[in-house]
C-alpha cells in the first residue's frame, strides 16, 4: 500500500482496516450476484493442516494442502480458470461443514457438486473411478487400472492421483501399493496414513457389521 | 499472468477508498467504491498484462465519482439530512475526520489532484491524464490543495496524533 506522501495526511488512515472489511464483503457478495465471481475461495482448520478450498459456480473445484502454497494454488486457478477470484466463504460453506464432520469421524460420504474442470482426459477417468472407492476400504493402483480398462496403466494411476485436484474429497489416499506400502500422496505421507487411521477407526468402532 | 483479483482488492483498496472519500462523503464514498471494485472486477479478464493496476483503478473511481457526484446534484435537494436526524441502529460508522471534509470542500481540480496524487500516489503525469490539463497543471493544483488544507489546519501534528481525533 502506498502512504500519503504528505504528513498532513497522517490521520485519515485510522478505521480503514474495518472499513475494507466490510466493503471486501459486499464486494464478494455483489460480483456474486452478478454472476462475476469466477472462483469463490476460503481456508478451514483441520487435522491435517489449513485446507484451502475453491469453488466455481458449478461446484467444489479445488482443495488443496499447505504443502501445495496456497498462494502459489490461486495463481494457478486464476491462470487455468479465470482471475476473477475473490475470497467468499459463503459458497463453501456445505463444504466446510461436510469436511468438518467428515474429520470428526461423522461423515462417511460427501455430497457436494464437484467441478472436475482441472483434470482431462485418463486423470478424469481416473477420479471417477476412486469416488467408488467405499469409506474405510483401499485399492491397489493396479486394481484402480484394472478397473479403468487400461490394466498396465499403473503408473498413470499414481500419477492422477498425485494430480489429483479435490483430495479428500475424491479419495486417492484411499489407494495404496500392491505391496501394502502407502506409495505417495498430494498431502505428504503423515496426512495419507492419518486419514487412514480416521477411517479405520471409524470402521470399527461404529459399524462392525458392515461387510 | 493475472494476479487474483483477491491480491488487487487487497493491495489497492485502501488507496481507492481514500480517492472516494476525498471526493464523496459517507456512504456515496463506500458506494463508489463498491462500484469501481465491481466494474474493475468485469473488465479485469481483459486488462492488459504489466498495465498500471492502481492508476487504472483510480481512474475508474474517478469516473465512478463523478457519476455519484452528478446523481447527488440531480436528487431533490432540500430534504432534512436525514442521515444525522435518524438515530436507526445500522452499522456503527467511525466519526468522520474533519480533514475529508476539508478535502471535499477544495475547489474540484485542486481535490482531485491532492487525492490521486497524495493519496493514491499516482504520479503528476498520470494525474493529468485522469484530471486533463498539463502535468504542471496537476502539480500546481495539488500543491494549492495541500496549502489550503495546511491553512486550514494550523497544527498539523494535532490532526496525526490518535487521541486528537477520537476526543
Amino acid at each position: 500500500m502506498i502512504n500519503p506522501t504528505d504528513p498532513i495526511f497522517d490521520s485519515i488512515t485510522h478505521d480503514e482496516a474495518d472499513t475494507m472489511a466490510r466493503l471486501h464483503d459486499r464486494l464478494a457478495a455483489a460480483a456474486d450476484v452478478d454472476r462475476l465471481l469466477d472462483v469463490a475461495y476460503r481456508t478451514v482448520d483441520s487435522p491435517v493442516g489449513t485446507l484451502l478450498l475453491a469453488a466455481t459456480d458449478q461446484g467444489l473445484l479445488r482443495i488443496a494442502y499447505q504443502l501445495e502454497n496456497h498462494d502459489q494454488v490461486l495463481q494457478t486457478l486464476s491462470e487455468r480458470v479465470s482471475p476473477r477470484i475473490l475470497y467468499a466463504p459463503r459458497r463453501l460453506d456445505q463444504v466446510a461443514r461436510q469436511l468438518a464432520e467428515y474429520f470428526a469421524g461423522d461423515r462417511r460420504d460427501f455430497v457436494l457438486p464437484l467441478d472436475f474442470r482441472l483434470a482431462h482426459g485418463f486423470r478424469r477417468e481416473v477420479l471417477a473411478r476412486l469416488v467408488m472407492i467405499d469409506y474405510g476400504h483401499t485399492e491397489t493402483y493396479s486394481q484402480v487400472a484394472a478397473a479403468t480398462g487400461h490394466p498396465r496403466a499403473v503408473r498413470a494411476v499414481g500419477t492422477a492421483c498425485a494430480t489429483n485436484p479435490l483430495p479428500v474429497i475424491v479419495p486417492c489416499h484411499r489407494v495404496l501399493r500392491s505391496d501394502g506400502q502407502l506409495g505417495g500422496y498430494v498431502g505428504g505421507l503423515p496426512t495419507k496414513a492419518a486419514l487412514l487411521s480416521l477411517e479405520a477407526g471409524q470402521y470399527s468402532d461404529t459399524s462392525p457389521a458392515m461387510r | 499472468m493475472k494476479r487474483p483479483f483477491e491480491e488487487i482488492v487487497a493491495q489497492h483498496g485502501p488507496t481507492v477508498l481514500r480517492v472516494c472519500r476525498a471526493v464523496l462523503a459517507r456512504p456515496d464514498a463506500d458506494d463508489a467504491w463498491s462500484e469501481t471494485f465491481l466494474a474493475a472486477m468485469r473488465a479485469y479478464s481483459d486488462l492488459a498484462d504489466g498495465a498500471n493496476i492502481e492508476a487504472w483503478l483510480v481512474t475508474i473511481a474517478h469516473h465512478k465519482a463523478i457519476d455519484s457526484l452528478r446523481a447527488q446534484s440531480r436528487r431533490a435537494v432540500p430534504v432534512a439530512n436525514i442521515d444525522e436526524t435518524s438515530s436507526n441502529a445500522s452499522a456503527w460508522e467511525p466519526p468522520e475526520n474533519d480533514l475529508w471534509a476539508a478535502l471535499r470542500a477544495l475547489p474540484t481540480k485542486q481535490r482531485q489532484a491532492v487525492a490521486y496524487h497524495h493519496l493514491a500516489g499516482l504520479p503528476y503525469a498520470e494525474v493529468a491524464t485522469i484530471i486533463g490539463g498539463s502535468t504542471d497543471a496537476a502539480r500546481r493544483a495539488a500543491y494549492d490543495g495541500v496549502r489550503t488544507l495546511r491553512r486550514r489546519y494550523r497544527d498539523p501534528q494535532q490532526l496525526t496524533s490518535r487521541e486528537g481525533i477520537h476526543s
